[in-house]
């Protein structure tokens, strides 16, 4: 196994009001792995998340990206690592025009126009959306907002693309079409979902989180296999391995 | 307020920024140019005494040249500007009440003071409006944010007057939100004040929650606290002709009044 880029040992949160939404949460993600974090509403996936690129600080335990351990000195850094897409991407886009939104990061990033211009051509086109560069995001559809965000994220040519619910919201379409785009990434990805068949296709690893623990880590199709384990979690067998509900026969 | 009232107040609002992203000479023009002249503008519109009303005409030359020469949708600025007009006369209603000392006769009817004031408030405001509405649709709220820093406005405040200018939006957006969920189930009842305040509050909290996210969404995005636009645009010659060639113009009717002039030439051309 390559060395862990992405670390979390005995991680911690509690928020303010008392909730403990991670409990001890350990584990270790390769490099050019593809990753899912499933679990229940409230399971703590979203507080995960914002471990991973320093928004939340642990209560206990500690997050390490890379080589590197997440402190306040080395935010900066792992932000550049770690890009970040979010569930809603009105949450995400702001900016007048597509173009000037997704060259916010780079600009940040205190790159030459020239270069960010390249490389807001190179994210955009990667996803297929170059043609809408001067609209506003508001009068994009929902898939073309998707991909404008994750673009936004792209054009900071992070290693490690952390994702939450990406496939929220979309058309079955504008679904099949992102899991298509995702699955081409080489990044390090993590996501989290609710959309299990998505995971089925993108992950061949799967973390169960279940009230702020890790109760399962593994193979993809053994934990689908378990049917006891999802029971408990609140979790269902994606369709895909679900039996026909004509001949009784599944797919495998 | 009703949900399309919300919607064309935050299209409007939106569509301005669009205006900027177009492309003329205007628009290219460093913002901080821009900025100064309309600064300048506002200045001197506001210096004239308190019963200027002619002397004011000349200067909607200024909004009107900037619509046209950066081809805005001038019917909608327009409007956009009238808008501001209730808010103007609430200021000015009060000066015929107070100023009744006749100043000016028209056919043997005499105009109070008052009256002639207030219709200058309202040109004044006009005239501000137009001028700060048209400044925004030629260079975009961020450029002239940028602009103010650039001219030495901490950048703290500069980055407050952005973000102010972004979660307004997100603040409509929400009212837009939370109108359409209650006349859809309010079976068209006016609201009661004690429902009116719980909105409102549920309003600033959704808001707040949601400026939380966007910032959250920034912060992933290297935002440390400075908003960079791509253009690092230079004040050259263009920029030292336009601002010297509106200020001059507006220094020359400041002080030669050539309303009062023509005004004068006419009557001796019929005399």
């Amino acid at each position: 196994m390559n060395p862990p880029v992405v670390e979390a040992r005995g991680l911690t949160h509690v928020y303010d009001d008392g909730t403990v939404a991670l409990q001890d949460v350990s584990f270790r993600i390769a490099a050019g792995e593809s990753v899912a974090i499933i679990g229940a509403n409230g399971a703590g996936k979203s507080t995960l998340l914002l471990h991973l690129n320093g928004h939340l600080t642990p209560t206990r335990g500690d997050v390490r990206i890379g080589q590197t351990p997440l402190t306040r000195q080395t935010l900066p850094s792992i932000r550049r690592s770690v890009g970040l897409v979010f569930q809603d991407p009105d949450d995400q886009l702001f900016m007048p025009t597509v173009y000037d939104d997704v060259a916010f990061g780079p600009r940040n990033q205190g790159l030459a126009e020239e270069e960010v211009g390249r490389r807001v051509q190179e994210a955009l086109e990667r996803v297929g959306v170059w043609s809408v560069r001067a609209k506003p995001p508001y009068r994009l559809s929902g898939g073309e907002k998707k991909r404008v965000a994750i673009a936004g994220v792209l054009a900071m040519a992070p290693d490690i693309l952390v994702m939450d619910e990406p496939t929220s919201g979309l058309d079955p379409h504008a679904r099949r079409q992102l899991i298509g785009l995702l699955a081409d990434f080489g990044h390090t990805r993590i996501f989290t979902s609710h959309d299990l068949d998505m995971v089925l296709d993108l992950c061949p690893r799967t973390i169960v989180l279940f009230a702020g623990a890790v109760k399962a880590d593994g193979p993809t199709r053994d934990i689908f296999a378990d049917a006891a384990l999802l029971a408990q979690c609140r979790l269902e067998r994606p369709l895909a391995l679900q039996a026909c509900p004509r001949c009784g026969r599944t797919q495998d | 307020m009703s949900a399309p009232a919300v919607l064309a107040g935050l299209l409007d609002f939106r569509r301005l920024d669009l205006l900027a992203a177009e492309d003329s000479a205007l628009h290219r023009l460093d913002a901080r140019a821009k900025l100064v002249v309309a600064l300048a503008f506002v200045v001197c519109v506001t210096s004239f005494g308190r019963y200027a009303v002619a002397p004011l005409l000349p200067y909607f030359v200024f909004p009107i040249a900037v619509a046209a020469a950066a081809r805005l949708p001038a019917a909608r600025l327009s409007r956009q500007v009238a808008l501001l007009l209730p808010f103007a006369l609430l200021i000015a209603l009060p000066n015929p009440l107070f100023d009744r000392e006749v100043l000016l006769r028209v056919g043997g009817v005499g105009i109070a003071g008052g009256w002639i004031s207030l219709v200058s408030i309202l040109l004044r405001a006009l005239l501000a409006a137009a001028a700060a509405l048209t400044l925004v649709a030629v260079t975009g709220f961020p450029a002239i944010c940028g602009a103010l820093e650039r001219l030495g406005m901490p950048r703290q405040l500069a980055v407050q007057l952005l973000f102010l200018y972004r979660y307004l939006a997100v603040l409509g957006e929400e009212a837009l939100r939370m109108t359409t969920a209650r006349e859809l189930r309010g079976g068209g009842r006016p609201l009661s004040l004690r429902l009116y305040a719980t909105l409102v509050g549920r309003l600033l909290l959704r808001t707040w929650d949601r400026a939380g996210r966007i910032h959250l969404a920034m912060c992933a995005r290297g935002f440390v606290g400075d908003f960079r636009s791509g253009e690092r645009s230079r004040f050259g010659r263009r920029e030292i002709i336009y601002v010297a060639g509106w200020c001059g113009l507006f220094l020359l009717l400041r002080t030669q009044d050539p309303t009062h002039r023509l005004g004068a030439a006419l009557l001796r051309l019929f005399q």
